[in-house]
């Protein structure tokens, strides 16, 4: 069998590879270094045409079926690493067949857990990792994927820009559903629970795992994670008019569990109008420098998530989703941002910081709004919040780089 | 361990008019190793998820021993998936590799020992206990992965075409490891398979479905020598059992020249025609004018034996352009084949004959 190419935009420079060598014997010069993670097969990386692929030598009928499963997590939009092609029909230089490869795209940037853990981690990173990889299944699970194989080794990650995400690297094993049965979902924890604990008593005999950290207990966590997270997004998720405040409600319980939102989504039809929530892992210092990106305004963290999920879901409300994200700040910025500080009267501006201020007047509008059972105008909190709230304050303009914290109730009955 | 009832399990999947399987009843004896077997979409890999709680039961239930497990999630059901996955860790003992999900599982140290080394023993894996992955061959990776599934000493082992990605060889290696180490633990298995090959070799007995429903259950000489009707009679054997369809007239079946004799009472649940299977190995070539006349397309010579694959000379000279239908295959002395667009005659050997209904497919007769 002629030595056969199925790929979308395949690179001439693909034929210049040593297929016909089995993989595990292929000469340096055409490797790129790059660490690798645990595989049942062989696994290479190789450099064609400035991109870096993945190839993998598995059953030809495998290969197909992993090629066109990867293809069908990209359309659903789902983080996986993307399918490049599959090649067929080797031969090695004595007429033995070899098996095929499938080949995929290195994801830039991205690391295996091996690498990550080797390195010195501190420990909330892991616990992110953790939780990352916690977001990347729930997101499977909810589009009706079922892995069958979760586990470190199967999944890069990727530090990006702040943000910690999971990709899947592996779908071998991976079946698509119209939706997964809860005994489907608990198998795959069931697997992740195994596996996760397995691959880091495997870094601790290999001496790589940093003193303390126990195995069992973080693969432990990522089922609860899972569960905390699944819950969440899948709890209550119909609105009706007026209970816009139930939207921050979710996004603060959210936040609450450790988990920010990347995107969220409303469909208003005849039953009323539903959200969707994309969760997602930050690093420390995410909002702020978000924030300080999109407004110019230089806040503290805790303020900088709260100011954004305003921001955020002012630009859901506003049906802006496909609108530039910069462009939708500014009128944020203009519209509300700007008009509630311009508020505030110039003798209690010194009470607290302005950042801090708007922090607060969104926590007294949320109890308010809870109080009322519907939406509170934002206008209305603020007066409510400047009458009751702000003059009973201490001066804390002295005070400087306060972080938010937890507010007491504070809404009056009428 | 324990036994294991189907009792008429159903799965709907949302959204489909048609039962993916419908009202499946299959008893399962302690320590039996049962093979389901089936094109793809027979509903095999679905009956097994059932088992193991992977997919909702919507009618009938399902029984692990007395328990009812029907609502029972996957781990609350005491079954093992083996090979779900077999990567070994490269810096971990293999006693190591084959008790760690013991020790998540929160087992002392002293049992997880114990039951290590028993399935080493039983794997023949013992001198390599301390060693590390590297060091075993192909062969014995397999093995300890299956250890990691033995040492939880589940009540039933269940396997969805765990050899499906192996390579021709180590599948037919591993295929013999699995049914003999099966035999030494005496745990009941569920094993899937879409390769009838392979349920006939390893299954103590083995269930056929086909759009979701059971066609038999029986042990692999029961079903090869009786099926129940044409699509066993198809599906299981290779090459697969040659079926005709003749007509019926007085005293028997129409065969070419020749009557195969039917008993009046099968004739009498028989229509104008009847279908009738015969094995390879139970065809006689017989003299000149004697039975079916076939050409002969192809003659595949195997030493000792010798397959003829012909086509009924009676269906050519009707039309020659017609399509060749599937061939009819004779197995013979391997010394002494017939050549390559010669006309033979064969008929079926006495005692070997299949009769079936036309219409529904069923078996008439015994």
């Amino acid at each position: 069998m002629p030595l056969h190419i199925t790929a979308n935009r395949p690179d001439p420079e693909l034929l210049d590879l040593p297929w016909g060598l089995p993989l595990e014997e292929w000469p340096d010069e055409f490797l790129a270094a790059l660490p690798r993670g645990i595989s049942r097969h062989v696994v290479r990386f190789v450099r064609v045409a400035g991109r870096v692929l993945a190839v993998k030598e598995i059953k030809h009928s495998i290969a197909v079926s992993e090629h066109n499963m990867l293809r069908n997590l990209e359309r659903l939009d789902l983080p996986c690493v993307e399918a490049y092609g599959v090649v067929s029909g080797r031969t090695a230089a004595d007429g033995t067949e070899l098996d095929a490869c499938l080949l995929t795209e290195h994801l830039e940037f991205s690391l295996p857990y091996r690498a990550l853990f080797s390195q010195h981690l501190r420990h909330d990173t892991a616990a992110r990792l953790i939780d990352a990889l916690a977001v990347l299944l729930v997101r499977l699970h909810l589009a009706g994927f079922w892995w069958g194989d979760v586990s470190l080794s199967n999944t890069l990650f990727r530090r990006d820009a702040g943000a910690f995400a999971a990709y899947l690297v592996d779908a071998e094993t991976g079946e698509l559903h119209a939706s997964l049965t809860p005994g489907q979902r608990e198998h795959d924890l069931d697997i992740a629970g195994v596996n996760i604990a397995g691959e880091l008593m495997d870094l601790e005999a290999g001496g790589a795992l940093p003193e303390g950290t126990d195995p069992v207990a973080i693969s432990g966590r990522i089922v609860e994670r899972y569960a905390e997270l699944w819950d969440e997004l899948t709890g209550e998720t119909s609105l009706t008019m007026g209970e816009r405040w139930r939207i921050d409600e979710r996004i603060r319980r959210l936040n609450e569990l450790g988990f920010d939102v990347d995107e969220f989504t409303m469909t208003t039809d005849v039953d009323g109008t539903t959200i969707q929530i994309q969760p997602k892992i930050v690093d420390a210092g995410h909002h702020s420098r978000r924030l300080l990106r999109l407004t110019g305004l230089d806040v503290e963290e805790n303020q900088a998530r709260r100011l954004l999920n305003d921001l955020d879901s002012y630009r859901a409300a506003t049906d802006r989703m496909q609108d530039n994200e910069e462009q939708v700040a500014h009128d944020w910025v203009a519209r509300i941002y700007e008009p509630v500080m311009a508020r505030i009267p110039a003798q209690l501006r010194h009470k607290l910081e302005a950042a801090e201020i708007f922090h607060e007047i969104l926590e007294h509008r949320w109890y308010m709004s809870e109080r009322f059972g519907h939406d509170i105008p934002i206008m209305d909190a603020v007066d409510d919040y400047l009458y009751w709230v702000l003059p009973n304050k201490p001066d804390e303009q002295s005070v400087v780089g306060v972080d938010t914290v937890e507010m007491p109730v504070v809404a009056w009955d009428d | 361990m324990a036994t294991v009832k189907f009792d008429n399990a159903t799965r709907i999947y949302p959204g489909n008019d048609v039962p993916s399987v419908d009202k499946l009843n299959i008893d399962i004896e302690d320590g039996e190793f049962l093979v389901l077997v089936g094109p793809s979409g027979c509903g095999k890999s679905t009956s097994l998820r059932m088992l193991a709680g992977l997919e909702e039961v919507n009618g009938g239930k399902i029984w692990i021993g007395d328990r009812d497990v029907t609502n029972l999630s996957p781990k609350d059901r005491d079954v093992a998936m083996v090979f779900q996955n077999y990567a070994l860790y490269p810096h971990m003992s293999v006693a190591d590799n084959m008790g760690f999900a013991l020790k998540i599982a929160g087992t002392d140290k002293a049992e997880i020992r114990k039951r290590v080394e028993e399935a080493a023993k039983i794997l023949d894996l013992e001198q390599y206990l301390e060693r590390k992955p590297k060091a075993l061959s192909g062969g014995q990776r397999q093995r300890v992965a299956m250890g990691r599934a033995i040492v939880r000493s589940p009540q039933v082992f269940l396997m969805d075409e765990p050899l499906s990605n192996l390579d021709a060889k180590l599948r037919v290696q591993t295929r013999t490891q699995i049914a003999s180490l099966q035999r030494r633990l005496g745990v009941t298995t569920v094993y899937v398979t879409h390769d009838q090959v392979e349920a006939m070799t390893m299954g103590d007995r083995v269930a056929v479905l086909k759009d979701g429903l059971l066609q038999q259950c029986d042990t692999p000489r029961r079903m090869y020598d009786h099926p129940n009707n044409v699509f066993v009679a198809g599906f299981i054997g290779s090459p697969a059992m040659n079926l005709l369809n003749v007509p019926v007239t007085e005293g028997g079946a129409r065969f070419g020249s020749g009557l195969l004799p039917i008993s009046r009472e099968d004739l009498s649940r028989a229509g104008n025609e009847i279908t009738v299977g015969v094995r390879p190995e139970d065809v006689d070539i017989t003299s000149e004018g004697d039975g079916l006349p076939l050409t002969v397309e192809v003659v595949e010579e195997l030493g000792a034996d010798a397959y003829v694959y012909g086509t009924p000379a009676s269906d050519k000279a009707k039309d020659p352009t017609a399509p060749v239908e599937k061939p009819f295959v004779v197995r013979t002395d391997g010394r002494r084949p017939p050549m390559k667009g010669e006309t033979i005659y064969v008929k079926p050997k006495e005692g070997h004959l299949h009769v079936f209904n036309m219409e529904t497919g069923e078996r008439i007769g015994d």
